[in-house]
């Protein structure tokens, strides 16, 4: 049987995270900036399924089903709210959103 | 299935990397659809053929359309390409990048101390399914719950 490092798994879970948070930090299209998250969450997502292939359990993937959901319902509720930003500013700027009252 | 492993890791942090630098959106999105298929790879290689199989469908499927129809939906052109090629500057990645370096450095360091080998071994839909329906039947029904909230508001806010 061949076997995978742990680490290199793990590892590879955490530069598919810090991409992801470089682009949350980076863009100001905040259609980017969901698909970021995206990325991130699915880097979490990675990260569970490494380990439930190591110690051979199916626990982690349920996790990971779990975090599917979680992604899915996120995603339509930031959709949701691109869609009310774009028909209110005419724009994708995340910036335009800092004027806040009260 | 080792050389398959790395192979695919490689693909996803190229393709990755290149949803965080392009200007075009849906280039990005095409990206990002081959970085989730690489990881779905992945999944497959470290033994978990089920969650492959919904990553490939429910994310690179669902979330992504998802996402293709807002993007049809906003009616972005060349206007918005422009505006971030000015947004997108190289100074700009300077201060998040070496703040993501220094965590991904931490992560590294903590990670290096595991020493361990994954003895791959396949984990079927069965197994996940007796577990689904049997000790985490309250994290599926809360779940659910989720979804329809997330349904709900999602309608709610698109609305006009």
């Amino acid at each position: 049987m061949e076997t995978i490092p742990v680490e290199h798994g793990f590892i590879l879970a955490g530069i598919l995270f810090c991409l992801g948070l470089i682009g949350v930090l980076t863009r100001r299209n905040v259609v980017f900036v969901l698909m970021s998250l995206e990325i991130m969450l699915n880097a979490s997502g990675l990260a569970f399924i490494v380990a439930a292939a190591r110690w051979g359990h199916a626990d982690g993937q349920v996790m990971f089903l779990m975090i599917l959901t979680l992604a899915a319902a996120e995603v339509a509720v930031g959709l949701g709210l691109i869609i009310q930003m774009f028909r209110r500013y005419q724009t994708v700027d995340i910036n335009v959103l800092s004027d806040m009252k009260g | 299935m080792t050389l398959l492993f790395y192979l695919a890791g490689a693909i996803a942090v190229i393709a990755t990397f290149a949803v965080i630098v392009q200007t075009n959106i849906v280039h990005a999105l095409l990206y990002l659809i081959l970085s989730l298929l690489a990881v779905a790879v992945i999944f497959y290689v470290l033994g978990a053929p089920f969650a492959a199989v919904l990553e490939a469908i429910v994310y690179a499927g669902a979330i992504l359309v998802l996402f293709l129809f807002v993007i049809m939906m906003l009616n972005l052109g060349q206007h918005t390409r422009d505006q971030e090629r000015g947004w997108l500057t190289a100074r700009m990645f300077f201060v998040p990048g070496v703040m993501s370096a220094l965590l991904l450095g931490q992560l590294l360091n903590v990670l290096s101390q595991v020493g361990q080998d994954i003895a791959v071994s396949r984990v079927g839909v069965m197994e996940v399914s007796a577990l689904l329906f049997g000790p985490y039947v309250l994290a599926v029904e809360l779940a659910s719950i989720l979804l329809l909230a997330g349904l709900v508001s999602a309608y709610h806010l698109a609305k006009r």
